[in-house]
C-alpha cells in the first residue's frame, strides 16, 4: 500500500471507533451482543412514539394531565417509560400565552424515556449556542414565527431534571381520540420547536 | 489522578459565530452511520468498564479540545470521552487505539501490551444521581438568587453565560449530586437544585430579545441576591 496510514496521522472517527471496539472484545470487557442491543433499544424501540403517547393522553384525559404537570416522573412510569436520562421529569406546558422550548447548552440531555435520542441539529453548537440568546430568531430559522404576544421560556438543561414540552393542541381536532391523535405529535413539537398541526 | 480542565468548547450558550441553523430532516436516522452506534454503546459501557460515573464521562468529552470535539458530532465525542475514560484507569494503554486502527486498515505498528488497571477509589452510594439529604433547602421559590463567577478547575455544570447574574428561583428540584465534585470522585455532594428564572435582558442586555431562561443550579452555585 502506497498512502498506508502511521500512528502519527489522524485516525478517522469511524477508525478510531472501530479500534477502541476491536481492542476492548478482543480482552474479553465488551461484549459485541450488549452493544447491539443498546443500539437496537435506542434505534427502534425507546423513540418519540413514547412522548407522543404521553401527549395524547394527556390532551384527552384531564386527570392525567393534571398529575403529569405536577409530578412527571411518576406520571409518564404510569405508561411505562422511565430508565436512563429519565431519572426527575419536569413537563411544561404550551398554551396561546406561553411556548416552551428546551434545548441542553453543556452537552446534549433529553429525555430519553420519553423521545429517544437527541436528532443531531439539538446538539449542534448553532442550537445549543443560539437558542438560548435569540429563541424566537431560532424558531423562525426552523419555521416556526411565534407572535409577540405570547411569552416564551427556554428551558436548558443543566442538572439530571429533564424538561419535555407539553404542546398544545391543535384546533380542529376535538372529535379525534387519543389513538388517533398520537401520529399527529411529532419530535419536534415535544421539544418546542414546532407546532402540533391539525390533520 | 490530577484534575483536569475543560478546553471550555462545550459551553455553548451564548457564544457567536456559528451561523444559521441547518436544514432539519424530520426523518433522520437515529444512528446516520452504523460508527455511531457502535461509539454511543462504547460511550455507555466505558463507565462501567473504567469505574467512574455519568459526571466523569461528560467531563472527558469536555476535556477535548475544538477540533477533536466537533469531529464526528456527539458520536464522535462519546467514543474520544470513552477513549479518555479507559485511558484514565488505565484499562487500555496510550497508543493503543492508534496502533490498532493502523493495523486494522492495512498498516503495521506494534501495539503496547494491555496496562494493568488502575481505578479510581469511588463507589456511588445509591444508583442514578438524585439523594435523599437531611438539609433544608437554602433558598425558595421566588427569592432572587445571584450566581456564583468561576473559572473551574475541573468539571461543572454553571454555565459561563449566566454567570454572575440574577435570577429568581422558579422551582426547587430533588437534592443531587454535585458534578463538580462527583466528576472527579472527590465527593457526592449531594446539594438541593434550583430551576432559576433569568429575564433575558439581565444575561444579554437592554436590547435583548424578550424571554425568560430557566436553568438547574446546584446550591453551591449560588448565592441570596433578595
Amino acid at each position: 500500500m502506497s498512502n498506508e496510514l502511521t500512528v502519527n496521522d489522524h485516525i478517522p472517527i469511524e477508525l478510531r471507533t472501530e479500534a477502541l471496539e476491536d481492542l476492548l472484545v478482543e480482552r474479553g470487557l465488551v461484549d459485541r451482543t450488549v452493544m447491539d442491543n443498546f443500539i437496537k433499544t435506542y434505534a427502534q424501540d425507546v423513540g418519540p412514539l413514547n412522548g407522543a403517547k404521553v401527549v395524547a393522553k394527556a390532551w384527552t384525559d384531564p386527570e392525567f394531565k393534571e398529575r403529569l404537570l405536577a409530578n412527571g416522573t411518576t406520571t409518564v412510569a404510569e405508561l411505562g417509560f422511565k430508565g436512563p436520562q429519565g431519572e426527575h421529569i419536569v413537563v411544561v406546558e404550551n398554551s396561546d400565552d406561553l411556548h416552551n422550548v428546551i434545548v441542553c447548552t453543556l452537552c446534549s440531555c433529553y429525555p430519553w424515556p420519553l423521545l429517544g435520542l437527541p436528532p443531531s441539529w439539538y446538539k449542534d453548537p448553532v442550537y445549543r449556542s443560539r437558542v438560548v440568546k435569540e429563541p424566537r430568531a431560532v424558531l423562525a430559522e426552523m419555521g416556526l414565527d411565534l407572535p409577540d404576544s405570547q411569552q416564551v421560556k427556554v428551558w436548558d438543561s443543566s442538572s439530571e431534571v429533564r424538561f419535555f414540552v407539553l404542546p398544545q393542541r391543535p384546533a380542529g381536532t376535538e372529535g379525534m381520540s387519543e389513538e388517533d391523535l398520537v401520529p399527529l405529535i411529532t419530535r419536534e413539537s415535544m421539544i418546542g420547536v414546532a407546532l402540533v398541526a391539525a390533520p | 489522578m490530577a484534575i483536569q480542565r475543560a478546553s471550555g468548547i462545550a459551553d455553548f450558550g451564548g457564544t457567536q459565530g456559528w451561523g444559521p441553523m441547518p436544514t432539519i430532516d424530520r426523518n433522520e436516522p437515529v444512528f446516520p452511520e452504523p460508527w455511531e452506534g457502535r461509539a454511543f454503546a462504547l460511550g455507555l459501557l466505558s463507565m462501567r468498564l473504567s469505574g467512574t460515573n455519568l459526571d466523569s464521562f461528560r467531563h472527558a468529552m469536555n476535556r477535548l479540545d475544538k477540533d477533536a470535539y466537533l469531529e464526528g458530532g456527539c458520536y464522535g465525542r462519546y467514543v474520544q470521552g470513552a477513549e479518555n475514560l479507559l485511558l484514565d484507569s488505565n484499562i487500555i494503554a496510550p497508543g493503543s487505539v492508534e496502533a490498532r486502527a493502523v493495523n486494522l486498515s492495512g498498516g503495521s505498528a506494534d501495539e503496547p501490551a494491555a496496562p494493568e488497571p488502575q481505578k479510581p477509589d469511588y463507589a456511588p452510594t445509591a444508583g442514578g444521581s438524585i439523594r435523599a439529604i437531611e438539609a433544608a433547602p437554602r433558598f425558595t421559590v421566588g427569592q432572587k438568587v445571584r450566581t456564583k463567577v468561576q473559572e473551574a478547575a475541573g468539571h461543572t455544570r454553571l454555565q459561563h453565560y449566566i454567570q454572575g447574574h440574577v435570577g429568581t428561583v422558579a422551582i426547587v428540584e430533588p437534592p443531587q449530586v454535585l458534578p463538580d465534585t462527583h466528576a472527579h470522585f472527590l465527593a457526592e455532594n449531594a446539594q438541593w437544585v434550583y430551576t432559576v428564572a433569568f429575564d433575558s435582558r439581565e444575561l444579554f442586555g437592554p436590547d435583548a430579545e424578550i424571554f425568560t431562561l430557566n436553568t438547574d443550579c446546584y446550591e453551591d452555585y449560588l448565592g441570596d441576591a433578595s
